[in-house]
Parts: structure tokens; sequence; C-alpha cells
């Protein structure tokens, strides 16, 4: 009882840790300093602590000081009860839906049994879904709470993309669901151990599509109608000022990183080393003693699944320096015309290959 | 514990229900329906019914909803006094008339059946996707082809409707 208490502190811990402190700022560095060497500038390199430097990495803690000091402003007719909700129904979601995402196995530890991922729900998968559907009222809310044009239109198209893309979404992982038959992502990251059964080559339209999905329900480049920046000022957060407009920015942020962990559960293999089953990891390990062994997989397990989840990160950031933005009836279209379709035919193509080969 | 989370659940979910009815403002409304719709999947998750709840905020509280504050947001409604029509009074009369008879018939329901199971063991795994999903396909196969092809019809129809005709246009 004790124990259970204690890891599931502990989890917790982690995850708020690695996520709103070291994801969260980080990745605002890494977007400036990403675009700095795509673009062949120099990017953010002036805060500092007497002469140091270090790439940039003072920003993040000059951007926190910065934000906290600005003065919070509500426009003159707003409705500042829902101008104030609104960040938090962002925000939230983006923090609880990596409960479900494991980070790693399960192990035996001490006579106790350890299950890396906070809460192994049932629903799994649609436990996210439902969270992110619940995100979309934080972005229309900010929108409409605001009282500005600008605000509205990104509001609106925020409300039907976000609408759009999470069917799409749904459908697009109906395959990888199929394949493995479970909603638990535990298990369905416990069923990639050998390398070839990885979703990316189980499902590879799946994937595609559902990372299309995924960056698209994030509102990122190349599908960030709802801020585009060039024709609604920054869409619907324009109105927002201090640690407000700093909620959107780290909910967009940890989107980013949840996606890219349910990109690997799901599709990178979870927490495996390609080759590398678990038996091997523990032999490997064996010079350690029984509990020093198990302790060493379970750290390179964490550290297989966030360098993974890095990767996911990067490739996001990439595509954000290097797309330019669709119109919007282009982003539409390729939801309702392309992704849908392809999807049912990627549910079909996977329920025959099921029912006459692998049965 | 569970008993209590039922009440503060349910509580909510009333409380928000009386301020969706009550609010003349159509976001304040919209917003307080979600809340009761959160609240009604938080008592699904009380039940064992895990699959349900994902779906009611996923389906009610996330999609339909969406779509109910994209349209107030769309036409842009105020507030507005509340206007009845003509008999205003015996139209207000007969809804609490009917919302009382239809209370009644509720409680009597629930008070009177005593086929009520118990959660036990078996409860727990009544409402996994995989339970659900197998007395859809199974037992209830029949009522769940009829309501996807009413859903086929609905799409169809929202379709027909919503087109821009060609031919119209054209003259």
């Amino acid at each position: 009882m004790v124990a259970d208490l204690i890891e599931s502190v502990a989890k917790i811990v982690f995850i708020f840790s690695i996520n709103l402190g070291f994801f969260a700022p980080i990745l605002g560095w890494v977007e400036r300093k990403q675009s700095a060497v795509m673009q062949d500038r120099i990017g953010a390199n002036r805060a500092n602590i007497g002469k140091f430097t270090i790439i940039g990495l003072f920003h993040p803690i000059a951007d926190a000081v910065k934000v906290l000091t600005k003065e919070d402003f509500v426009p003159a007719g707003a409705n500042k009860f829902f101008h104030t909700l609104a960040p938090f129904i962002c925000l939230v979601p983006a923090i609880a839906t990596f409960s479900v995402i494991p980070f790693g196995g399960q192990y035996e530890l001490f006579g106790h049994h350890v299950n890396l991922v906070i809460a192994d729900l049932d629903v799994g998968i649609l436990f996210v879904f439902a969270l992110t559907s619940l995100a979309t009222f934080g972005v229309v809310l900010a929108g409409w709470s605001s009282r500005s044009n600008w605000s509205l239109l990104g509001g609106l198209r925020a409300s039907a993309q976000m609408l759009s893309y999470e069917v799409a979404m749904g459908l697009a992982i109906i395959g990888i669901i199929m394949v493995f038959g479970t909603l638990k992502l535990s298990e369905i990251g416990a069923m990639q151990e050998n390398f070839l059964h990885w979703g990316i080559f189980i499902q590879p339209l799946g994937f595609i599509l559902f990372f299309t999905c995924a960056v698209a329900e994030n509102k990122r480049v190349p599908f960030d109608v709802p801020e585009a920046e060039s024709e609604l000022v920054a869409g619907y957060f324009t109105e927002y000022s201090g640690l407000k407009f700093v909620m959107f920015w780290m909910s967009e942020f940890l989107e980013i990183v949840t996606i890219s962990g349910i990109l690997t559960t799901l599709f990178l293999g979870a927490w495996h080393i390609p080759f590398v089953t678990d038996a091997m990891l523990l032999s490997f390990f064996q010079f350690a003693g029984p509990n020093g062994a198990t302790i060493l997989a379970m750290l390179v397990n964490i550290a297989t699944f966030f360098a993974k989840v890095i990767f996911f990160i990067w490739l996001q950031m990439t595509i954000r320096w290097t797309l330019p933005r669709f119109r919007y009836d282009q982003v539409m279209r390729l939801c309702w015309k392309m992704i849908l379709p392809l999807s049912l035919i990627n549910i079909s193509i996977t329920g025959l290959v099921l029912l006459l080969w692998i049965k | 514990m569970q008993l209590l989370m039922f009440y503060l659940l349910g509580l909510g979910a009333v409380v928000a229900a009386l301020i969706m009815v009550t609010n003349k403002r159509p976001v304040r409304a919209a917003m307080s329906l979600i809340a009761t719709m959160s609240f009604l999947a938080g008592l699904y998750v009380l039940l064992d019914a895990h699959l349900i709840a994902a779906l009611q905020l996923i389906v009610y509280a996330g999609a339909i909803m969406v779509l109910f504050l994209f349209v107030i947001m769309l036409l842009n409604i105020e507030e507005k006094e509340g206007r009845l029509a003509g008999s205003a009074l015996l139209w207000q009369m007969i809804a609490i008339a009917v919302v009382g008879l239809v209370f009644v018939l509720m409680v009597s329901v629930v008070k009177l059946s005593d086929n009520v199971v118990p959660l036990g063991e078996a409860a727990a795994l009544f409402g996994t996707t995989r339970a659900v999903g197998k007395m859809l396909f199974t037992e209830y196969l029949l009522p769940f082809e009829i309501a996807s092809v009413l859903l086929l019809a609905a799409i169809v129809g929202a379709v027909i409707l919503a087109k821009r005709r060609i031919d119209d246009s054209d003259q």
C-alpha cells in the first residue's frame, strides 16, 4: 500500500518535472535556436550571467522572469471570467494526457511490481482523445471571450479544424488498435519488443496519417491557420498577455511532447531498443545483482523512450521551419477528402489482412 | 469514498444543468452543458463504464458541444430577453407539469425496480471496451446496424441540405 503510494507519487513528480521543468522551457529555446540554424542566423544569444551565455540557454530563465512581471491585460468589453478560464482549459489537458502514456515497461523491484505509467487505463488512447477534445474549448473560448475580431476568427477556425482532425485522428489509429487488439497503451508498448513488430512497419500508412492529424490537431505549422500571424495577428490568443499568454504557449509545447510520446508508444516501439529484448537487457546488467540490473534496465528503457520522444520533437520542429502555412480551405480539404478516405482504406485493408492471413 | 464522489459529481451535474437552463447568455449555457456532460462522464467512471465515460467526453462534451459553440460564435448571438409567444403562462404551466410528471415517473421506476444488479466482480468487466464491443457485435448487432444506417441517412441528408444547388445558381 505504502509502496504503491510512493510509486505513484514518484511517477507523477517525474513526469511533471520532466514536462514542465525540462521540455516546456527548453522547447522555447530549441524553437528559436533551430529556426536560427535553419535560416542561417545566430539566434537568441544575449541573455547572460557575467560573460557566460551558454548558447542562449539563459533565455528560458529570462523569459520566465519577464512573463511573471508583465501586466495581465484583459481587453475592455471582454468576458473576464471566460477570458481567464480559457488558458486553464488549454493547459490542464495538455499536462494530464501524459498520465496514460507509458514511459517504461513493467518491472519487479524489491518484491514490488512497478508499472511505469501513471494511470494504466483500460480505455488508454481514448482518454487522450477525450482530453484533447476538451482542450478545443480553451481555444474556442479564448477566441470568443476576447471580444476581438482577430481572436474570434482564430477561434472559429480552430473549432472547425480541431473538430475535423479529431475525427480523422481517431480513424487513423483504428488500424493499429486492430493489429494489437487493445487500447491499453502499456500493452501496445509491450507488444513491440520485437523490432519487426513496431507499429511503423505494421501500419506505415496509419503512422503518416496519424502524424499529420496530430500536427494539425496541435495547430502547428503548416496547419497553424487559427493563429496565422500574417492574417490574424496571433489568432485566438491575440488579446492575451503575461502569464495567461505563456499558458497557451506552454500547452502548445506540452502537446508536442505528448504527441511525440503517443507516436513513440504506438509506432516506434515505445521503450524498446531495436533487436534488444527485455531479457537481453537484464542479462547484460547481471553484474549489478537482480535489483540493480532491474534498475539499470529500467533507466535504459526510460532513456530510450525519451530519446525517441526527442526525435519526434525534432521532427515536428523541423517541419515547422520547413513548410509554409496551408490556406484554410486546403487544410479542411486535406482532412475530409484525403486523410479520412485514406484512413477508411487503411482500416479495410488491415481488417482484410487480419481476417484472411493472420486470424 | 465512492459515495462521496457520487454525491459531488451528481451535485455538480445538477447545478450545472440548472445554470444551463436558467442562463440567458448562450455561451454560458453551452459551457454549463459541457460541465454537466463532464460530470456525467465522472459518474460513468464510478459505475465502471470507462468506455462510455470516454465516449461521453469525446462525442458529447467534445464534438457536439464544439459545434454548438461554433454556431453560437458564428451567429454572434447576444443576450436576449426571452420572448414567449401569446399565452406564455399556459405554456410555462404545461412545461412544469410535463417535467414534474417525468420526474415522478423516473423516481417511481427507480424505486419500484428490484432488479438492480449490485456491483461486484462480474460488474468490473462489463464496462471494458472488449465487453461492450462483444455485446454490440453479437447480442445487439441488429440495433447497432440499424443505428448505423440511421446515422448514414442523417449524414446523406445533411450533405444534401447543405449542398449548393448548381442548377439554381446557374440560372
